[in-house]
């Protein structure tokens, strides 16, 4: 057996709550483990024996189709055994509370446990009391720590690089959570990160996370290597945040015409799932600088890495 | 690896090495008949640097050139779920479809067996050659698993407090294979 020289930084963490906790240097292990499991999604038989044995519980309290089958997927190419929980239909929507229900998952003895809620913490909570490794996967308007990760990889893709790279983050700032884990990570990274969106989806004070804030989509784009642009939560639109869709577009709307001012090779990119016509046109979305699918793929990979990286740690301290 | 290691002694000098080399793919090529439906695939981290001078060798014999791969058995290995931390994955390549060729693995050391089952199970996830060969620099003996070499550079038996340590100028900066001594408790 040869020695492998020892990798300057190693994992140590049992759960991933959120990337505000994370080192520059965790962050670059995760893409890097990424990018070996993105060739196991290009073979023949895409799947390696790593988790064989091991259970992952994916337990869902607000709906989702995307990461949800993102993570069922990972865990699958792992040879993970995985069970899914979520909300309607089950005893989450029955008034169990989450600790109990967390109690009785930890009575089946899951390895790891991933966890999407309404309220900011949720995951935390579960953290504390469970002895299986928690994987937040979306916590309110908190952190979405996996979303981020699987940004940043697609980026550092396409620009070999993250630090000095201008980014514009552009939508309902105020309650996303894609956005916060993406500052997070990308001003750890040495990003620049420009967010722009209407005043009432801008939270006060967001430039004390390091951003600088513009109120026109023209501003944020000027110069942009990276266009993120963000979901409008129609179904949210009790709030009134803007007078009509059609209003938003005008403004805040990604069109071939509004990118003119971005870098030459611009990606641009969306979390999904997109409201074509809302956030973003279908020229754009469509188009030739769009990596919107890609990043989807890149998602799995990613999915993998973090598994993959958690499941060690908790074995040895269980 | 709790215990300091030291060398003991140096068995192979990097001219050793490479007639040793030149031998194993003259093997080979005489073994296969030719070269033609051969793939080498070295397993991570010293099994590329050998199949990559053994397929050198053969190229310069043969005039033929061979088709290189990498194996990274770390998903694959069977004390995943007990060496702690995760090792660091660094993902395999393959320059090709493998079914109906004649697969060679390469690694530096042949010692418990687990490794090449590994990659055995590994090889099989891209297909089904139509045959596995192995080619290891070292053998030192205290096989755990029903496993044997097609062909060996040189046979090392040495005691269980002694480690083998393979060098290519691509890895570690200097050609030559060595005993190291773990140091007494």
């Amino acid at each position: 057996m040869a020695m492998s020289a020892a990798s300057p930084v190693r994992w140590t963490r049992e759960d991933l709550l959120g990337i505000a906790e994370l080192s520059p240097g965790e962050i670059e292990l995760i893409l890097d483990t990424a990018e070996s499991f993105r060739e196991v999604g290009e073979r023949p038989i895409k799947k390696v024996p790593a988790l064989r044995g091991k259970t992952v519980v994916n337990l869902f309290f607000e709906s989702s189709t995307r990461t949800r089958s993102s993570f069922e997927i990972a865990e699958k190419r792992l040879s993970a055994d995985n069970l899914n929980f979520s909300a309607s239909g089950s005893a989450l929507s029955k008034g169990e509370s989450l600790v109990d229900t967390a109690l009785n998952l930890q009575a089946m003895a899951p390895d790891l446990i991933v966890i999407r809620h309404a309220h900011a913490g949720a995951p935390h909570l579960l953290a504390s009391k469970l002895k299986a490794g928690v994987i937040n996967a979306g916590d309110g308007a908190h952190e979405h720590p996996t979303q981020a990760l699987l940004d940043a990889y697609t980026i550092r893709r396409h620009k070999g690089r993250l630090g000095g790279l201008k980014v514009a983050i552009v939508g309902d700032i105020e309650h996303s959570r894609v956005v916060r884990s993406n500052i997070h990570l990308l001003t750890k990274m040495g990003a620049r990160v420009t967010v722009a969106g209407p005043r009432t989806m801008m939270p006060v004070g967001i430039e004390r996370l390091g951003v600088e804030v513009a109120y026109t989509l023209e501003e944020a784009v000027r110069g942009a290597d990276v266009i993120m642009m963000l979901r409008i939560q129609l179904e949210r639109q009790g709030r009134q945040a803007f007078p009509s869709v059609k209003e938003y577009f005008e403004l805040f709307g990604l069109t071939s015409a509004r990118l003119a001012g971005a870098a030459e090779d611009v990606i641009i990119m969306h979390p999904g799932p997109m409201n074509r016509g809302v956030e973003i046109a279908s020229e754009v979305a469509d188009g030739p600088y769009s990596v919107i699918l890609e990043q989807v793929t890149h998602g799995v990979s990613v999915r993998m890495a973090v598994l993959y990286l958690l499941s060690g740690v908790h074995e040895e301290t269980a | 690896m709790a215990r300091d290691l030291t060398p003991k002694t140096t068995i192979l000098d990097a001219e050793q090495m490479a007639r040793m080399i030149r031998r194993m793919a003259g093997e080979i090529s005489e073994r296969n008949r030719g070269v033609a439906d051969l793939m080498l695939v070295g397993i991570r981290t010293r099994g590329v640097p050998l199949s990559e001078a053994i397929a050198a060798e053969i190229e310069r014999m043969e005039g033929h050139e061979v088709p290189l791969g990498a194996l990274d058995i770390t998903l694959y290995r069977d004390d995943l779920s007990t060496v702690g931390p995760q090792p660091v994955v660094k993902g395999s390549h393959l320059p090709g479809r493998i079914d109906g060729r004649v697969v060679v693995l390469c690694d530096d050391v042949l010692y418990t067996g687990r490794t090449v089952r590994a990659a055995l199970d590994h090889l099989v996830d891209y297909g089904r050659p139509r045959a596995v060969q192995l080619a290891v620099l070292i053998d030192r003996g205290d096989r755990e698993l029903p496993i044997q070499a097609d062909f060996v550079g040189r046979t090392v038996p040495i005691s269980h407090d002694e480690l083998i340590e393979v060098c290519f100028q691509q890895t570690d900066g200097a050609e030559l294979v060595r005993i190291l001594e773990r140091a007494p408790r």
